[in-house]
């Protein structure tokens, strides 16, 4: 193959994209732990376009959740983060998230990119009125609360929710549906330009995830958000998604549009992940599991991590780690050596296309 | 044993949670929260039923119900023509004893990980059930079958697994250790209480096609709790059983996995399939078509049909009366009156929502 010259990770400019809102620059997380280093990020760099949705699709412990922590450096002691991110609030001014002082950093998180996590539940405080989870939210940041209230009224309509009705109750009173678009609400009343949410409807059922994710676009126009979208199912955030990011053993290892992706996926891993996926579409018989398990953090092979599970490893792959190189498109970029073999290797199990296009 | 019987026989089944209030309104009517109402299904030997709907839809509790772990409030459970609550209260002609139909029904539940003693080895955990229902056996026989077993479940090699605490193992590894725990009593239905939603995507095949061959090996019937449709499509397809699809504690269509999937017939299957993601290029998902999107509350379900607060197709008809299962193939039975081309669901006035703001569509603009 082509780029073989040079195994210095100095990274491709088709990384970047025309106007990002973040960059993300050899960001690398690891835990010091008796049995060696735990590296659970591992030399990530993407970056964040303005008002795009961004999908992070990954197994669990697959680091996809670091990287949504260290896009806001929220690493938790004892990890270590290295690496630049770069928040870009316009095209003029950048801002070194990992440089700026505990107070910027305060008023960076929420007012300019927040977060929604799994779990709504333990998101609120079960002691106080949703309304007061508003209120104090916007005194905290010094907004104005009556302005802001009302904001949150036509968030909570945008969400299909009775505003009255979900900030007079206790959040145990509301479902976990309703709980997390509350949460949802609330993570947009500062007005951010940022929305980080990290498998935001996991805990709900496939309705509720699907009527979410259908007003997560609403939202996005309406105030004019750039969404991250971290989950471990694939199909679920791929008609949403305008990227996808698919991550394995800590490091991306595919990137590119989400129709390109679902089309001619290039690693044999998504390809392997979209097989193993049911699927009402796909004929029954070929469903298959991927061989073997994802490798543990503190022992990840040499070369391409993905050689033990890959049909198509060889000595290349067992000796180098594959760097990224630009695919069918240049949007579309990977880290296989054999990417141009992978639809061979491991076809589709279902036919997506829906008619040429 | 009697073999026309039914395995497991649910007859008009209800399942009624009263909410017990304080003593100061001690004169009220307590609220009541109808899990499952009127539900009636049969498990065959060897067979699969896949439960789905939403959270709240009673899936879980009529699950329970069928394996004789949630005593219904109304209606019959049969265990080979035995009442399994009759049984348990010893009234009547007891032919099969309690202890007998407990342990011939297992479960699996949904977190494996809090599903096993987090301070006992592997070993321990799976002895505990022999040495409770097999007082025959000997030390070393329990050790030769659990060993086998897990070696059958794929845990090689076994007595390095059998010797492990259960937080040093993966969730599909426990998950398997669950299921080993269940298959020990030689069962004749396991419930499989949302038993793969823990794992990772990519792993949840391995273990619905393992549980399938077992459930060839040692001729079990398994009923499946899932709130994923192509999950329950897998599995139902896989072991030639059923889908049963449930709304608010009625089982509004039931049928084979791949009738249902490919030609579904209410408007809440329908609804559940868009829900379903798929990995088509050019679809849209668009709008849910549903005109509300959350449940109502189980404690003042709707009049009539119970989806019509929701459903797309809803008429005047709908408030009024709850239609009954009809069949429109072998084994496929749907409650709507669409079903009933002579109803007066078909002359009645579409449903015009009163107005709420959550019924409201949202001002699109910015």
């Amino acid at each position: 193959m082509s780029s073989q010259e040079s195994t210095q990770r100095s990274k491709p400019a088709s990384y970047t994209t025309p106007d990002p809102i973040v960059e993300i620059r050899d960001a690398e997380v690891y835990f010091e732990m008796d049995r060696g280093v735990s590296r659970v990020l591992d030399n990530v760099s993407v970056d964040i376009e303005r008002n795009e949705i961004l999908g992070v699709v990954g197994e669990s412990g697959s680091g996809k959740s670091m990287l949504a922590s260290a896009m806001l450096d929220a690493v938790v002691d004892p990890g270590i983060l290295e690496g630049t991110i770069t928040y870009r609030p316009d095209s003029e001014t950048a801002i070194d998230v990992l440089s700026v002082s505990k107070d910027e950093l305060r008023k960076l998180r929420w007012e300019e990119i927040s977060m929604v996590f799994q779990g709504a539940m333990s998101s609120f405080n079960p002691t106080m009125k949703v309304g007061g989870h508003f209120e104090e939210t916007l005194k905290a940041h010094d907004y104005d609360v009556g302005e802001g209230m009302e904001r949150a009224r036509e968030l909570l309509a945008d969400l299909y929710l009775q505003p009255e009705r979900v900030l007079e109750s206790f959040p145990h009173e509301l479902s976990g549906g309703m709980q997390q678009r509350a949460l949802i609400a609330l993570s947009v009343v500062l007005e951010p330009n940022v929305l980080v949410m990290d498998e935001p409807t996991a805990a709900l059922d496939l309705l509720m995830q699907r009527s979410i994710l259908s007003l997560l676009e609403t939202l996005k126009e309406k105030y004019e958000l750039s969404i991250v979208f971290i989950t471990h199912d694939l199909p679920l955030i791929a008609e949403l998604a305008d990227r996808l990011a698919v991550m394995y053993a800590f490091e991306l290892v595919e990137i590119g549009p989400s129709e390109e992706i679902l089309r001619d996926a290039a690693h044999p891993y998504t390809r392997s992940l979209l097989n193993s996926t049911p699927n009402l579409d796909a004929p029954l018989s070929e469903m298959k599991a991927i061989e073997g398990a994802a490798p543990d953090p503190v022992n990840v092979p040499d070369g391409c991590s993905y050689h033990p599970r890959c049909p198509l490893a060889d000595e290349e792959c067992v000796a180098e780690d594959p760097d990224w190189r630009p695919t069918f498109t240049d949007e579309h970029q990977v880290g296989c050596f054999h990417w141009d073999q992978a639809a061979d290797a491991i076809p589709f199990n279902i036919d997506n296309q829906g008619g040429e296009r | 044993m009697s073999n026309d019987e039914p395995l497991i026989s649910l007859e008009n089944v209800e399942v009624h949670f009263e909410q017990s209030k304080g003593m100061f309104d001690f004169f009220e009517d307590p609220e009541v929260v109808k899990a499952v109402d009127g539900v009636s299904l049969d498990i065959e030997e060897n067979d699969v039923v896949c439960l789905v709907g939403e959270s709240g839809c009673g899936k879980t509790t009529l699950g329970k119900t069928s394996i004789g772990l949630q005593r219904p409030t109304g209606g019959s459970v049969k265990y080979r023509g035995q009442d399994i609550w009759d049984a348990k209260d010893k009234t009547g002609n007891v032919e099969i004893p309690y202890g007998d139909i407990r342990r011939s029904l297992q479960i699996i539940h949904q977190d494996p990980g809090s599903s096993l003693n987090p301070n006992r080895r592997v070993m321990k955990i799976l002895e505990a059930p022999l040495r409770r229902w097999h007082k025959e056996m000997t030390a070393s026989d329990r050790r030769a079958q659990v060993l086998s077993l897990l070696e059958r479940v794929g845990m090689s090699p076994p007595d390095d697994y059998a010797g492990r605490y259960p937080h040093q193992l993966s969730g599909g590894e426990k998950q398997r250790v669950a299921l080993v725990r269940a298959l020990l009593m030689d069962p004749d239905v396991i419930l499989a209480d949302e038993a793969i939603s823990a794992l990772d995507v990519s792993l949840r095949v391995e273990m619905m096609d393992l549980m399938l061959e077992l459930q060839d090996q040692f001729n079990t019937s398994f009923v499946a709790v899932s709130h994923d449709l192509s999950n329950a499509r897998y599995f139902a397809s896989h072991g030639g059983g059923r889908i049963g699809v449930m709304y608010l504690g009625r089982l509004v269509e039931i049928g084979p996995a791949e009738e249902v999937i490919n030609n579904p017939k209410h408007p809440y299957t329908k609804v559940l399939r868009w829900a379903t993601p798929n990995l088509r290029i050019d679809e849209d998902g668009g709008e849910p078509p549903v005109r509300k999107i959350d449940i109502p509350d189980p404690k003042n379900p709707p009049s009539g049909c119970r989806f019509h607060t929701r459903c797309p197709e809803a008429r005047e008809a709908c408030r009024v009366n709850s239609p009954e299962p009809v069949t429109v193939e072998e084994g496929h039975t749907v409650s709507c009156f669409r079903e009933e081309p002579d109803h007066e669901y078909w002359n009645s006035p579409e449903l015009v929502d009163e107005d709420e703001p959550s019924a409201t569509a949202p001002s699109t603009s910015d």
